[in-house]
């Protein structure tokens, strides 16, 4: 065993001593920074790391999808048969809410012209899969199998099958960064499903939580009302659940009360998300079409936008 | 283990450092998380200086940065000091006992957590500061599990110098 840094105490390979080596570096690293901060001047520079980090998050993902392979190959042939007839009888169900809702939406297509305002946009959407990497546990992130290839933009709503999941706040070549609607730093315009009372739902940073920090104690809300997005603001597309009050605390001495809702979709249990595109809103249009067959039919005629 | 020729162990184990680092724990233990890159390029610093150049540090921050959707420069920036302050202080560092190297080591991991919140506060990201200790109190566990591991003999060869 040789005894290092004797010899090389003073002097690195770059010739600069180690402090100034450092000081080099760190300000290479504030500068970084503060680049980084208004971000559009870095974009290039974190594709390109990520593009050679990619192997990193693959290696990491690795055993995830092995072992899911691996149980869906174990699985016995009467547990694959009973999910497959849940699966059919869950089917069925859909489907029939699926024709109410068909002439649910043609009824309240001809209210709306009606009423002469306008109509609601379509949506199309597109699968995507959350890679198991594990991003900072004080801010509720994470990545997706999905990058600017796909068409995905920053910005972009993320839902599940139970709501609303989150949004798009980084894109890269292959793959994309989104945050919860539970992170510290995200609020969701949302309005009550029961009376229409409009708010907004902040995220706590504990994917369980969402606070609604706005209504006052007269406010009418209770526990168990459910939280459905408002449209408000051009992010999250209306009418999608967000969560249900779980907590009304009123605070007498206080003009707000501590409203407590459960977010409605499985924030930290999905593996997959769908990725929204809000038809009105698609850049270059012809470019950015997502794949058909997962595509959501747009509804409605084009009548009263025409005015 | 500190042959200068020998870079395929070094660059393996930073691999590793860098998934082990991003690796989805459950959210009970989450929390508890080390900071695994700044445990290993201390252990190299302390056992084996300029084994890993602050270079090496400054790219293993970016990487980490990009993996973990922080603010580009901010983990480099961290792991930059506390390299720079054990590669500084090691030959004062290695004439202490394990006990007391271990404090060390916890002062310099809290130091890099600490300039990462500071960072976040600058940057007016809301995070808590609240748990901000474990990490480093389970990096020098793993340190010092490291040292028992690896550095036996090392240890014993350096005390005869």
């Amino acid at each position: 065993m040789s005894v290092p840094g004797r010899t090389a105490a003073g002097l690195g390979r770059s010739g600069f001593s180690l402090g100034v080596r450092f000081v080099l570096l760190a300000i290479v690293c504030v500068a970084l920074m503060m680049l980084d901060q208004r971000q559009q001047h870095l974009q290039r520079v974190r594709q390109a790391l990520s593009v050679v980090v990619y192997p990193v998050r693959v290696l990491v993902d690795l055993p995830f999808r092995a072992w899911q392979s691996a149980s869906v190959n174990l699985t016995e042939r009467s547990a694959l048969i009973a999910e497959n007839e849940q699966l059919k009888r869950e089917r069925l169900e859909t489907e029939f809410r699926l024709q109410h809702l068909a002439a649910l939406e043609t009824e309240n297509e001809r209210l709306r012209q009606l009423l002469d305002s306008t109509e609601r946009v379509g949506l199309r959407a597109l699968v995507a899969e959350i890679l198991s990497v594990d991003l900072n546990p004080y801010r509720q992130r994470f990545d997706l199998n999905r990058g600017a290839s796909d068409g995905v933009f920053v910005g972009q709503a993320l839902l599940d099958a139970q709501g609303i999941v989150g949004k798009i706040v980084r894109v890269d070549a292959f793959t994309a960064e989104a945050v919860l609607i539970t992170d510290a730093d995200t609020a969701v315009p949302v309005s009550v499903n029961r009376n229409g009372l409009r708010t907004i739902a902040v995220g706590t940073g504990d994917s369980a939580r969402l606070r609604l920090p706005y209504l006052t104690n007269s406010a009418d809300i209770k526990t168990g009302d459910l939280l459905v997005s408002s449209g408000l603001g051009g992010v999250f597309p209306a009418g999608y659940p967000v969560g249900r009050v779980v907590a009304v605390n009123l605070q007498p001495e206080q003009s707000f009360s501590e409203v407590i809702a459960e977010p409605a979709s499985a924030l930290d249990r999905d593996r997959e998300v769908l990725l929204v595109w809000n038809d009105e809103k698609v850049p270059g249009d012809s470019k950015v079409k997502p794949a058909a067959g997962s595509a959501v039919a747009p509804t409605g005629v084009k009548v009263a936008e025409a005015r | 283990m500190a042959r200068s020729g020998g870079w395929v162990v070094p660059a393996i184990s930073l691999m590793l450092t860098l998934v082990l680092g991003v690796l989805p724990l459950p959210d009970a233990i989450e929390a508890a998380r080390p900071d695994w890159m700044a445990v290993v390029l201390i252990y190299w610093s302390l056992m084996a200086p300029r084994k890993f150049s602050l270079l090496t540090a400054f790219w293993m921050g970016l990487a980490i940065d990009t993996l973990s959707g922080a603010l580009l420069g901010q983990n480099a920036l961290a792991l930059l000091t506390v390299v720079y302050l054990a590669d500084k202080f090691h030959l004062r560092f290695r004439v202490f006992p394990v006990s007391q190297l271990a404090i060390t080591v916890f002062v310099l991991l809290f130091l890099y957590e600490f300039i990462l919140f500071w960072i976040d506060g600058i940057v007016g990201r809301n995070v808590p500061f609240a748990e901000r200790w474990v990490p480093p109190f389970t990096g020098t566990l793993v340190w010092v599990a490291l040292v028992y591991v690896f550095n036996r003999g090392q240890r014993q060869a350096q005390a005869r110098l």
